[in-house]
């Protein structure tokens, strides 16, 4: 079977800096995938290229065996790439509801459709009692799930998470946890990028480590983090800033 | 749980039909001519400043250029009547479709300008389109056109004796916009223009193409405005390039909006019923003896109104409303 | 010309690179500026050369006051916020319009028999009217003022720290409103300064400022917003292009020029010509 997605020598430079350099990745049906690095790896980049925010430098990317690399955002999610943002972009002056109709539109023309689908996505996620309070008034951790929300009525087949986990208290990561595990169950591939390794590794069926642009090392989380490479770039990184 | 939703738009569109009814009978009582004139006017504004809410409030585009759509609506109407003999009903549709036109055909290049940079592209481009008419000669340049009127006639759309029949259309017309702006409400384009107005990025990545959407926005925006002021070509029958295209009209599209509530159904009708009767009544009552005190009242009203209530005045109601609920 | 344009606009810059803050009412400050030196001209005989630094006091007060009475509050708006600032500034204008009519009426005035006034000196054969030339010099003179200013002195220090991140500003004990509040009285000032001198050359009336305050912020955003030397630049680029357009065109159509180089440069360079991308 083919992947969903696929990366092939994928290069991004921003003027002198090199974010990524030939970055070849496969992501295949159904499976969580962890995308993790130390900051500035490169994560964000390579995620907002499958993204579509900006195209790649050099290389191409293959999404369900069409060439997507010079697709702007808006038709990658059309042919199913969702996505949430690192840094929280709810639309703050709509409701819950309003928010997620607007994702749930891309599949759903007729306005009751659409409605009903984005009820189904908020039960879905847990914020079905906040449907009708305005996006600004939520919590952070709420805010997060929005994001996912939003993403999951576009009905994609592949969806990028960016640090959905990041900044959570632990209750609030578990729950996260167990919504990607729920997202998973539907069919509905994972790309996930989170900088902390303790909370993804246990979710991911495999993980992707990405340093200085490149990939380090490729495989299954208990592989990966006994990796001396990962070892060395990510942990000793860590380490050398815990010290 | 969609009960509540439904039951919303059902009780606007009721409160509006009841709203339209109401005003329909006002000139039954009210014979005076001056205070009719004040009510076409506020129906006018109302329906223009709704219409300049959907590409400004809803989509978040904010066009201190509309008066070139209005002046473009009054001089497509009023050329081809005088020129060609085309009536204006005709005129009016030919006015909207063209002022559309050029609005998609202006929002190619500034649609990628942001904030400050797009509200000055706006002002200049209505300008520019003040200045050529002025200069061309054909379409009567400064001195503007006189449509001749000859008596009564729902055909050629003029009215000598009475003021109500441009009444009646003007309420037509502020219901018309209202409705456009009430269905767009629950359309995926209002979804669209509000995704795109929160926050362009997130709208991309859910499949909104931000480009288009604005451009819809807009094409309808100036349409309904063109159609405006083909009315107003018709009421005052005389038009000069700086009494339909000048910058105080885009201004006084805007202000009804902002005051009533930018962004909101009700904002722009609620905006226009305060600010243009005392509009006109501080022009009349005070403009004519007191030499600039109307323009000093007009203006600390805006400031005082846009620092207390930066929602709009709709915000009053909407908190009672789910104070009420609660 | 152009020199002078760029004088009127610096002071928008400043504000709008300030707190990003576009003054609607700034043609009106010009205006105030104009009846300031007509009146010291007309009542106290005092030249507009002398008057200037007196109009430049009178407005320097005026935009802090325009900042801690309104603007300060327009800021602190939930909602809305652009458009707030739009029409709090907006409305003050139409004030300050009303206001002039009220009490300087309606009627054109003019200062004549200045210094300055109607003479020409010719410089290399071309006949320059003094008072144009006089405005260049005292906008090169501001302009470099403006300069040290900003980047010699402390508070012009904690004018450019303020505005990269008004947050860490006030950690350090500024305060962020003294700061705002000096910022649009330099504005005010400068739009003071160029008030002055266009007095010399140009009528007096309610609605000058409105002539103005549109090639004000074409100046501004042709630069890029916030630059202050983007609104030197710009100001220079929209004089050479008002006289060039006086040639091909007739001189009711010359602001056209203008408006159509500001739609070209933005449409190129979305951010101005000297805005940061």
């Amino acid at each position: 079977m083919t992947a969903l997605l696929e990366t092939r020598g994928v290069w991004q430079r921003f003027g002198g800096l090199i974010a990524n350099s030939d970055v070849s990745i496969s992501v295949g049906r159904g499976e969580i995938v962890g995308l993790i690095g130390p900051n500035g790896a490169g994560k964000s980049t390579l995620f907002n290229l499958i993204a579509g925010v900006l195209p790649p430098t050099q290389g191409s990317i293959i999404f369900d065996g069409e060439d997507v690399t010079n697709l702007p955002a808006a038709a990658r999610c059309q042919r199913g790439i969702g996505r949430t943002f690192q840094v929280v972009k709810s639309f703050e002056t709509m409701t819950v509801i309003d928010n997620v109709i607007v994702g749930a539109l891309v599949r759903n023309t007729v306005m009751r459709e659409a409605r009903r689908k984005a009820h189904e996505v908020l039960e879905f996620t847990g914020l079905a009692a906040r449907a009708d309070v305005l996006a600004s008034d939520l919590v952070p951790a709420e805010k997060r799930r929005l994001e996912v929300a939003r993403a999951l009525a576009t009905e994609p087949k592949l969806l990028l998470l960016d640090e959905v986990l990041t900044g959570l208290t632990p209750t609030e990561a578990q729950t996260g946890v167990a919504l990607v595990r729920k997202v998973r169950e539907t069919g509905v591939t994972v790309l996930m990028v989170e900088h902390v390794m303790e909370i993804v590794m246990p979710l991911v069926d495999r993980a992707i480590v990405l340093d200085l642009g490149k990939v380090l090392a490729e495989g299954k989380p208990s592989d990966v983090v006994r990796d001396p490479n990962v070892i060395k770039a990510y942990l000793g990184d860590r380490h050398a800033v815990g010290a | 749980m969609d009960k509540q939703f439904v039951e919303r738009r059902r009780r606007d569109l009721i409160t509006a039909a009841g709203l339209a009814a109401v005003a329909a009978i006002v000139p039954l009582f009210v014979k005076d001519v001056y205070v009719q004139n004040i009510m076409v006017l506020t129906l006018m504004y109302a329906a223009l400043s709704q219409s300049w809410n959907i590409l400004s409030g809803y989509c978040g585009q904010i066009s201190l250029g509309h008066a070139l759509y209005f002046g473009l609506g009054a001089y497509t109407t009023a050329l081809l009547f005088t020129k060609f003999g085309v009536l204006p009903w005709f005129g009016m549709i030919a006015g909207g479709l063209i002022s559309a036109a050029i609005a998609m055909a202006l929002g190619y290049p500034c649609f990628r300008l942001g904030g400050h940079y797009f509200a000055i592209a706006t002002i200049v481009i209505a300008e520019i389109g003040l200045l050529l008419i002025q200069n061309w000669d054909w379409a009567g340049a400064a001195l503007g056109i006189d449509i001749p009127v000859r008596g009564d006639s729902w055909l050629k759309f003029q009215f000598t004796r009475s003021k109500l029949p441009y009444f009646y259309f003007a309420l037509v017309l502020a219901c018309v916009a209202w409705f456009v702006t009430w269905w767009l409400e629950d359309s995926k384009w209002g979804y669209w223009w509000r995704a795109v107005k929160d926050n362009p990025q997130a709208a991309e990545s859910l499949g909104v193409v931000v480009f288009n959407s604005k451009m819809g926005a807009a094409a309808v925006s100036a349409f309904l405005v063109a159609v405006g002021g083909s009315f107003y070509a018709q009421f005052v029958s005389y038009i000069d390039p700086g009494s339909v295209m000048g910058f105080q009209f885009s201004l006084l599209m805007a202000l009804p909006a902002v005051l009533g509530g930018i962004g909101t159904l009700w904002g722009p009708m609620l905006g226009a019923v305060i600010l243009i009767p005392i509009t006109e009544l501080t022009r009349s009552y005070i403009g004519g003896s007191g030499r600039g005190v109307d323009l000093i009242v007009y203006g600390a009203l805006i400031v005082l109104i846009a620092l207390a209530r930066p929602e709009g005045l709709v915000g009053l109601f909407s908190r009672r409303r789910k104070e009420a609920t609660r | 010309m152009g020199l002078l344009y760029g004088l009127i606009a610096v002071g928008l810059a400043l504000i709008f690179g300030l707190m990003d803050v576009v003054n609607f009412a700034h043609g009106e400050f010009l205006m105030l500026a104009m009846y300031v030196t007509f009146f010291l001209f007309t009542f106290f005989a005092i030249d507009p050369l002398l008057s200037a630094p007196l109009a430049a006091a009178a407005l320097f007060v005026l935009g802090a006051a325009v900042y801690l009475v309104i603007v300060r509050f327009a800021m602190r708006a939930k909602a809305n916020v652009g458009m707030v600032q739009i029409f709090a500034t907006f409305g003050l204008a139409i004030v300050m319009r009303g206001l002039a009519q009220l009490f300087f009426t309606a009627d054109y005035r003019s200062v004549p028999n200045s210094w300055l006034g109607g003479k020409t000196v010719s410089v290399a054969g071309i006949f320059l009217p003094q008072p144009q030339l006089f405005g260049a010099l005292v906008a090169i003179a501001a302009f470099g003022g403006l300069y040290l200013f900003i980047n010699r002195t402390d508070f012009g220090r904690a004018l450019e720290a303020t505005r990269e991140d008004p947050g860490a500003v006030a950690l350090v004990g500024i305060d962020k409103n003294r700061v705002f509040a000096l910022g649009w009285g330099l504005g005010g000032a400068l739009v003071g300064l160029a008030g002055a001198i266009m007095a010399t050359f140009f009528y007096i009336y309610p609605d000058v400022g409105a002539s103005f305050a549109l090639i004000a912020y074409v100046t501004v955003a042709l630069g890029g917003f916030g630059s202050v030397f983007g609104a030197f630049a710009g100001g220079i680029v929209v004089g050479l292009v008002e006289a060039t357009t006086a040639l091909i065109l007739p001189p009711s159509l010359k602001s056209v020029g203008i408006y159509a180089v500001y739609l070209l440069v933005v449409f190129i360079r979305p951010r101005g010509l000297f805005g940061s991308m």
